[in-house]
């Protein structure tokens, strides 16, 4: 199903021919990423791409955890609460995708979750979502979503996930020689509007980068994507460039969102782009239905399209590999 | 009493209970009009509908949510916000003075609508 979706070229408006004469040909990365539904694994190395599918990668982790390496999972769209077709039980599809992390050859380091953790931002959710993290055994880093930060601005959210954070809940850290930026895109939205950034965290954000070298590896994180993937929906950010272009002298960034609950790639010159899977509920492909809202699949089919991401950086080359892996 | 004195008298009469009869009447039809139209706007599929509500002064109109997510009803000059609506919550706002209020979903500012009120 998603095969045909991402590999269909009418489909959304980033496929297309190598334009930023950075090498790659979107039609080789697009089909590496319709296996994505599935389980893929792909690798970008000086602008080569090549890609292994997830079962014969599961079986290359078993050597043995080296310094200056590092394992990370993303998760993203928890949406606790949700209650409707074609998921009535996002507890036990998020319960999945902790067995999930906790099955995987080489144990993550620690988690970022993209956000929508909650549905309604109520405390009961985000208590439900904790007590089920809470078996990873991981330290867990968030960015809100829109649903996490409803009726209060993000108070709660700043209370129980992000104290240490800055203005409305950004914040950055170091890991293994990587640069990691958690952004938030999800408050004072204007009309007719996409996801906005504002000039404080953009700001702080050009500050905080100012003085690493370019080699520093940087991972960007953030709830709506920070690339335009279908603005008729919502599905950008409209002050991203700005951020992009402080991101333009490092050789390596990779930038993870979630929201728009399917797994989407793009690389533009050194940044490599990157959506998640929801563990709640899939929506439609851009422009696929009358609207964004969730997709309703047969069960059988649900857990094929939730799931999780896990990211590998191995030190001294400029390599991140992504893989999403479904919860079946 | 001349033809004009008799025209006076007669208008002296009928003005006021003219006035007074417009000024009985026309809340009452204001207030019947509130009643038979549907001022309510369904929130469905991440869109208003309809987009463009016009009414009355002093109206209520109701928002809805049928869609499986929540969505707010934020007025673009923060004349009126609701909170967080799920499915099948309803907001009601009563509309005191002319003017068109654009509002929009402060969740998804995609959606954008329009209340004209005369």
């Amino acid at each position: 199903m998603r095969k045909t979706k991402l590999s269909d070229p009418n489909t959304n408006g980033f496929i297309g021919h190598d334009h930023n004469n950075d090498g790659i040909d979107r039609r080789g990365f697009l089909k590496c990423m319709a296996w994505a539904g599935t389980g893929a694994l792909c690798v970008i190395e000086g602008g080569v791409l090549t890609s292994r599918a997830l079962a014969f990668d599961m079986g290359s982790k078993t050597k043995s955890h080296k310094m200056g390496e590092l394992s990370f999972v993303q998760i993203s769209d928890s949406h606790m609460g949700f209650n409707k077709p074609a998921n009535p039980d996002v507890i036990a599809t998020l319960q999945a995708a902790v067995d999930k992390i906790n099955a995987l050859p080489e144990q993550p380091e620690f988690i970022l979750h993209t956000g929508d953790i909650s549905h309604l931002s109520k405390p009961s959710e985000f208590d439900m979502v904790d007590q089920i993290l809470k078996a990873t055994n991981k330290e867990i880093f968030f960015v809100p979503g829109e649903h996490d930060v409803l009726n209060d601005d993000g108070a709660m959210f700043r209370e129980r996930y992000a104290k240490k954070s800055r203005g409305q809940g950004w914040y950055s850290f170091d890991k293994n020689g990587a640069h990691f930026i958690g952004l938030v895109n999800v408050m004072n939205l204007k009309a007719g509007g996409l996801g906005t950034l504002g000039s404080e965290q953009l700001q702080w954000m050009k500050n905080d980068l100012k003085h690493l070298k370019h080699s520093t590896p940087i991972v960007v994180f953030a709830h709506i994507p920070l690339w335009t993937v279908y603005p008729q929906w919502g599905w950008g950010t409209d002050d991203s460039a700005q951020a992009l272009s402080y991101l333009k002298k490092f050789g390596s960034v990779t930038v993870l969102n979630g929201h728009i609950h399917q797994t989407m790639q793009k690389v533009e010159g050194n940044i490599t782009f990157h959506t998640a899977f929801s563990t709640a509920f899939p929506q439609p492909a851009p422009g696929r239905a009358e609207g964004p809202g969730p997709m309703k699949v047969p069960a059988e089919q649900l857990r094929s399209i939730l799931g999780i991401t896990d990211v590998n950086y191995v030190q001294g080359r400029q390599a991140l590999a992504v893989v999403d892996s479904s919860l079946v | 009493m001349t033809k004009k004195k008799l025209l006076f008298s007669g208008m002296a009469v009928v003005l006021p209970l003219a006035l007074a009869m417009v000024l009985v009447l026309h809340p009452i039809r204001a207030k019947s009009e509130a009643a038979a139209s549907p001022m309510e706007v369904r929130v469905d599929n991440f869109t208003f509908g309809p987009d463009t509500l016009t009414v009355p002064v002093n109206s209520t109109v109701t928002w809805v949510n049928k869609d499986d997510v929540p969505h707010t009803i934020a007025s673009s000059d923060r004349v009126f916000k609701s909170k967080a609506l799920d499915t099948d919550d309803k907001y009601s706002y009563t509309f005191a003075k002319v003017g068109t209020y654009a509002y929009y979903c402060s969740i998804h500012p995609k959606m954008v609508g329009k209340i004209v009120v005369q």
